[in-house]
């Protein structure tokens, strides 16, 4: 009676040690604590981008480097051929401007693309469901080597032009 | 032509057995609801499959960790790229070595036990004797130990990836100088609650079922001799282990296409 009672004693222990690991997996290593958010302590604003190059669901919104909130969906409106970014902003940052701009940034040279929001100077805040239309879109880099070609190109034909 | 003959002998030998082990484990899983009532019996075998098993998956998967750790720290620090450090580590030990090591292990350090212990209780007709009293053995010797097992792996490889993400922590952070915040914070956004941790649990899950239902199958087919049960044995860790690495292929593809 008392061994089986051990027994019990110690498999209690190991369930509870698995269990406690698999809630360390979920907390400490996956994202599921800011997606633990739910509705409740976040609210949406929609961001309008010509282009958000490599932006995926679930990458960071951030404000001078913090981490305020997600991309929650990324849908295409076929009215104004643009991007909308449906973004989930953590409550405690209710204070955003309503002039505030959106950028996509990409960090470092390789990295993930994020969302970057630039506060302006409004007086007033933006709430759940406001549209921010100041946005700059991802820089791609075809784009870039396209036109820095096009400006050598030009550059040298222009010089062409002046000798002769 | 008797090399077809035997060709076809083997064929038909693998399919019977095939066809025995799920009308048996169609039988054992009748016997899942008593076992329930009776979970004296389940906490034993947990006991035995699981609580004995945590010394050396814990041990496994701190080395692994440590080891993928420094492995990858001298790869990613040629690109400078060292605090990826533990995305790698929580991606490759969550997905794939958690529950694949730890049911390799498993089934090595229990499963082979569990068919050891079934086959000695057919050879010395132990099993004949619970019949001749109106037990049914699959209901009171195997139900409990297949529970137990399938039970005790998800549990088991849980552990297995937490001590591994802790044994690279130890050795990227502690020794290799790897910065914390940023190895914790690019951990997190890498790594998906739905789309990794879960489908790591699914999988040690899947193979849970498979390690133990070989286990208990092997032994309780075994010959009923010495030799019948070293065979049963060797069988239990071989098959297992081919199971359990086909299926994580299959798993993978479904999970991670």
């Amino acid at each position: 009676m008392m061994h089986s009672k051990w027994i019990e004693t110690i498999v209690g222990a190991f369930v509870a040690l698995g269990l406690g690991a698999l809630l360390v997996l979920t907390l400490r290593i996956s994202n599921l604590s800011l997606a633990g958010f739910g509705a409740d302590s976040t609210y949406e604003i929609r961001a309008m981008f010509d282009n958000i190059g490599g932006l995926k669901v679930r990458s960071p919104v951030k404000m001078a480097g913090v981490t305020v909130g997600r991309v929650n969906a990324i849908e295409f409106d076929s009215k104004s051929y643009t991007a909308v970014a449906i973004i989930q902003i953590d409550k405690q940052y209710t204070q955003i401007p309503t002039d505030t701009g959106a950028n996509v940034y990409t960090a470092g040279l390789l990295g993930e693309q994020y969302i970057s929001l630039a506060p302006g100077g409004s007086e007033e805040f933006l709430k759940g469901g406001d549209v921010i239309t100041d946005t700059q879109s991802a820089v791609v880099f075809e784009q870039v080597i396209g036109q820095f070609l096009y400006g050598k190109a030009a550059e040298s034909g222009g010089d062409k032009d002046s000798k002769e | 032509m008797s090399a077809l003959r035997a060709l076809g002998r083997a064929g038909l030998s693998f399919f019977e057995r095939l066809g025995r082990g799920h009308i048996f484990l169609l039988y054992t899983l009748g016997g899942l609801p008593a076992t329930l009532y009776r979970w004296r019996l389940l906490t034993s075998q947990v006991f035995a499959l699981g609580v004995l098993s945590l010394v050396i998956i814990a041990v496994s998967g701190l080395f692994v960790g440590m080891v993928l750790g420094l492995q990858g720290y001298n790869t990613l620090v040629d690109f400078g790229a060292e605090e990826s450090l533990g995305i790698l580590l929580a991606l490759s030990l969550v997905r794939e070595l958690g529950p694949v090591v730890s049911a390799l292990l498993f089934a090595g350090r229990a499963g082979s036990a569990l068919t050891a212990e079934i086959g000695l209780m057919k050879t010395t007709e132990q099993l004949a004797a619970m019949e001749m009293m109106a037990v049914d053995p699959l209901h009171r010797v195997v139900a409990p130990r297949l529970l137990a097992g399938i039970l005790a792996m998800p549990l088991l490889a849980a552990i297995f990836s937490a001590v591994g993400v802790y044994g690279g922590y130890f050795v990227g952070v502690g020794l290799l100088g790897v910065d914390e915040g940023a190895f914790w914070s690019q951990m997190q956004s890498a790594v998906d609650f739905h789309d990794d941790i879960l489908n790591g649990v699914i999988k040690s899950f899947v193979f849970g079922i498979a390690v133990t239902w070989i286990a208990v199958f092997e032994g309780y087919d075994t010959a009923p001799t010495s030799a019948g049960i070293s065979r049963a044995t060797t069988r239990t860790v071989v098959n297992s282990s081919l199971a359990v690495l086909g299926l994580d292929f299959v798993l993978t593809a479904l999970m991670f296409d």
